[in-house]
C-alpha cells in the first residue's frame, strides 16, 4: 500500500502514518449521487481539510466518516482495519469525535454537563454502580470531571462553566461543541465547518484553538472549510470536491494552482 | 358565604392544628407518590419527546404480576426480583417492537402506540392474572400495618406505618433518581438524549440503551407505586387512576422538569387534601380530590402555558 508512511509538512513538522482511508467512496439518495468514487486517506497527527462549493458534497463525506450515513459503494479503513457499516454512536465509541455544521449541543444542560457527555466513550462502570455511586463509577467520575476541566481550561471557557448553553452566543457555542468533542479525545476529530457564521475576530480565535489542539494533543483533525483563506492556513494537505467528485488532493500551496480548483471556485460552466 | 370561604376555614386551622398536621401528612403521603409517577413520565418525555399513557397501566401490571407470582408460591421477595426482571422485558419489548421501528415519527403516532401499549397491557394483565381484585401483600413483604398515635399539643396525630414506609422509601427513590441524574454519565446521557438525538449519537449515545433504561425506571416506578397505592385500595384496574393523577401534576411542573415533577407532586397532594377537608367537606359535599387537581392545573395553564417549571416556550417569528 503507498502512502503508508509518514510525511514532513512545509513548516516541518513529521506526520504519522495512514490513520484513515476511504476507498472509492460513493453515496446515492435515490437517484442522487451526492459522492461519487472519492478516494483519499487521513494521516495521524495531521490537519485534513476537506473544501469545496456549495453543494460539493463535503458534509455527506463527513456524516459517512462519522457514521450517520453509509456509503453505498466503496469501503473505509480505520486504523488498519476495515470498518463495517456502524451506527454513530459505535462510531463515536472508536475514537471519532465531531461537531455540527448547525451546532447540536444539549442546549438545556450547563457547559459542563455538555462537556461532560464528551466523556460518555471512556465510561466502564455499570449503570447499578453509577446509580449508587459506587466505587469504580466514583473514581471514574473524578477522573472525567479532571480531563474535562483541562479542556474547559484549554479552551478558554471557565467563566461560562454553570452557564446553561442556551443562552451563550453563537461563538462561544461552536466553541463549547468543540470542547465536547475534545473531551472524548479522540483519535480523530471532525469539525464541520467550526468558522461558519463568526465575525473575523472569532475565526481567528477558533483558528488558533484548532492548532493548538492539533500541536497541544497531537489530535489528528479532518475540517471542513468554506472559507478559502483559513483554510490553506491551517491545514496540511486539503481535498477539494465539486459536485461530488474529487477535483484536487494535496498540500495547499499545490492545490491553490490547481486549475480545476481555480475553475470550481470561480464558477466555470460544466 | 363569604366566611365560610376566606375566613372559618383558616379559623379551623390555626383551633385545631393537630388536625391541619393530620391533613397535611396524608397530603405528603399522596403527594410523594404523584410525584414518583409524574417523574417516570417525565424521564420518559426527556428522553424520547414520548408522553407516555401506559404509566398507570403499568402500575397495574406491576402490581398483579407481583400479586400473582406471590399466588403462585412464590415468596414475596423473590417475587419483587421477578417482578422487576418482568418490567425489564418489558421495556426491552417495548423498545424493540413499538419504539424502534417508529422512530422519527410525529410525536402523536408515539403517543398513540403508547395507548396501543396500555389496551394491550389490559388484555394481557386479564388473561394471564384474571380481572378480579386482589389484596397486595403487604404483610408477606414485611410492611408495617400498625400505627403511631403522637400527641402534639395535647391533640392527636395518627401515622399510619404502612404510610411512613411509602414516604421513607419513595423519598429515598426519588433522591437516587435524582442523584443519578445528575452527577453519573448514564444520567447525563438520558438528559442529553431530549435535547439534540444527533449531538447524543455523536458523543457515543446509544438511543436503545438509554430507551430501555428509562422505561425500566418507569418500571421500577410502577412497582413501587403499585406496592404502595395496592396496600391501600387492593390491586385491580382501577389503580390505573393514579396515573392519570399525574397529569395535573405533569401540567403544573411542566413535562420537562425533574424539579417540577416532584414540586408539583407535592404540591398536589397536599393542597387537593388542604382544599377537599377544609372547603371541600362543608362547602361542597366532598369529594372534591377527584377534580381538584385538573382545575388547579388549568387555573396556571391560563397564565403559564408551559408549566410553573416548564422550559420557556420561545416563538420566533
Amino acid at each position: 500500500m503507498k502512502d503508508t508512511e509518514g510525511y514532513v509538512t512545509a513548516d516541518g513538522r513529521q506526520i504519522g502514518g495512514q490513520l484513515m482511508e476511504l476507498k472509492n467512496i460513493t453515496l446515492k439518495f435515490g437517484g442522487v449521487t451526492a459522492i461519487s468514487d472519492i478516494s483519499f486517506d487521513i494521516h495521524e497527527g495531521e490537519i485534513r481539510a476537506i473544501i469545496g462549493p456549495n453543494g460539493a458534497g463535503k458534509s455527506s463525506m463527513l456524516n459517512i466518516i462519522s457514521g450517520f450515513y453509509t456509503p453505498t459503494e466503496g469501503e473505509l479503513w480505520y486504523k488498519g482495519a476495515k470498518r463495517p457499516p456502524m451506527k454513530p454512536f459505535e462510531v463515536a465509541r472508536m475514537g471519532v469525535a465531531r461537531t455540527f455544521q448547525n451546532i447540536a449541543l444539549f442546549e438545556g444542560m450547563t457547559v459542563l454537563d455538555n462537556v461532560m457527555t464528551g466523556r460518555l466513550t471512556h465510561m466502564n462502570a455499570g449503570i447499578g454502580a453509577q446509580a449508587l455511586w459506587w466505587g469504580k463509577a466514583r473514581d471514574e467520575e473524578m477522573e472525567n470531571r479532571e480531563k474535562v476541566e483541562r479542556v474547559i481550561d484549554f479552551l478558554e471557557i471557565q467563566n461560562i462553566r454553570k452557564t446553561p448553553v442556551g443562552r451563550l452566543p453563537y461563538g462561544l457555542k461552536k466553541r463549547v461543541e468543540l470542547a465536547r468533542a475534545l473531551a472524548a479525545e479522540p483519535s480523530i476529530l471532525l469539525l464541520d465547518e467550526p468558522m461558519a457564521g463568526m465575525n473575523v475576530e472569532e475565526k481567528e480565535d477558533m483558528s488558533r484553538f484548532i492548532l493548538d489542539v492539533n500541536d497541544e494533543f497531537g489530535t489528528t483533525i479532518c475540517l471542513i472549510e468554506h472559507d478559502m483563506g483559513v483554510v490553506m492556513d491551517l491545514s496540511d494537505r486539503v481535498v477539494v470536491m465539486d459536485y461530488g467528485k474529487k477535483i484536487g488532493d494535496g498540500p495547499p500551496d499545490e492545490v491553490r494552482n490547481n486549475q480545476d480548483v481555480i475553475d470550481a471556485y470561480l464558477g466555470v460552466p460544466h | 358565604m363569604l366566611k365560610d370561604i376566606f375566613v372559618t376555614p383558616f379559623a379551623d386551622m390555626v383551633a385545631a392544628p393537630d388536625f391541619l398536621l393530620q391533613v397535611l401528612w396524608e397530603g405528603l403521603v399522596s403527594g410523594i407518590l404523584y410525584a414518583l409517577i409524574a417523574l417516570g413520565f417525565v424521564l420518559i418525555f426527556r428522553s424520547s419527546r414520548i408522553f407516555n399513557f401506559a404509566q398507570g397501566i403499568m402500575v397495574v401490571f406491576a402490581a398483579l404480576t407481583l400479586v400473582g407470582l406471590h399466588s403462585f408460591g412464590i415468596p414475596a421477595w423473590i417475587a419483587v426480583v421477578l417482578t422487576l426482571g418482568v418490567m425489564y422485558v418489558l421495556a426491552m419489548s417495548i423498545e424493540r417492537v413499538v419504539l424502534r421501528p417508529l422512530v422519527g415519527q410525529p410525536d402523536i403516532i408515539l403517543f398513540m402506540a403508547t395507548i396501543g401499549i396500555t389496551l394491550f397491557l389490559i388484555g394481557g394483565g386479564e388473561i394471564i392474572f384474571g380481572g378480579e381484585n386482589k389484596v397486595m401483600i403487604t404483610e408477606e413483604l414485611g410492611i408495617p400495618t400498625g400505627d403511631s398515635v403522637l400527641e402534639p399539643w395535647g391533640g392527636l396525630l395518627i401515622l399510619q406505618h404502612l404510610d411512613i414506609t411509602v414516604v421513607v422509601v419513595a423519598a429515598a427513590l426519588v433522591a437516587v433518581l435524582l442523584a443519578f441524574l445528575n452527577y453519573t454519565q448514564m444520567g447525563r446521557a438520558i438528559r442529553a438524549l431530549g435535547d439534540d438525538h444527533q449531538a447524543a449519537l455523536s458523543v457515543g449515545i446509544s438511543l436503545q440503551t438509554v430507551w430501555v433504561l428509562v422505561w425500566f425506571i418507569a418500571g421500577i416506578i410502577a412497582l413501587v407505586t403499585g406496592i404502595a397505592w395496592g396496600a391501600r385500595a387492593g390491586v385491580s384496574f382501577a389503580l390505573e387512576v393514579i396515573a392519570y393523577k399525574a397529569l395535573p401534576v405533569l401540567m403544573l411542573g411542566g413535562l420537562e422538569s425533574i424539579t417540577g415533577a416532584i414540586i408539583g407532586g407535592l404540591m398536589i397532594g397536599l393542597l387537593e387534601k388542604l382544599f377537599e377537608i377544609y372547603w371541600g367537606q362543608p362547602l361542597m359535599g366532598g369529594n372534591t380530590e377527584t377534580w381538584f387537581a385538573f382545575v388547579l392545573a388549568l387555573i396556571v395553564l391560563l397564565f403559564r402555558p408551559q408549566g410553573l417549571f416548564g422550559e420557556k416556550i420561545i416563538e420566533r417569528v
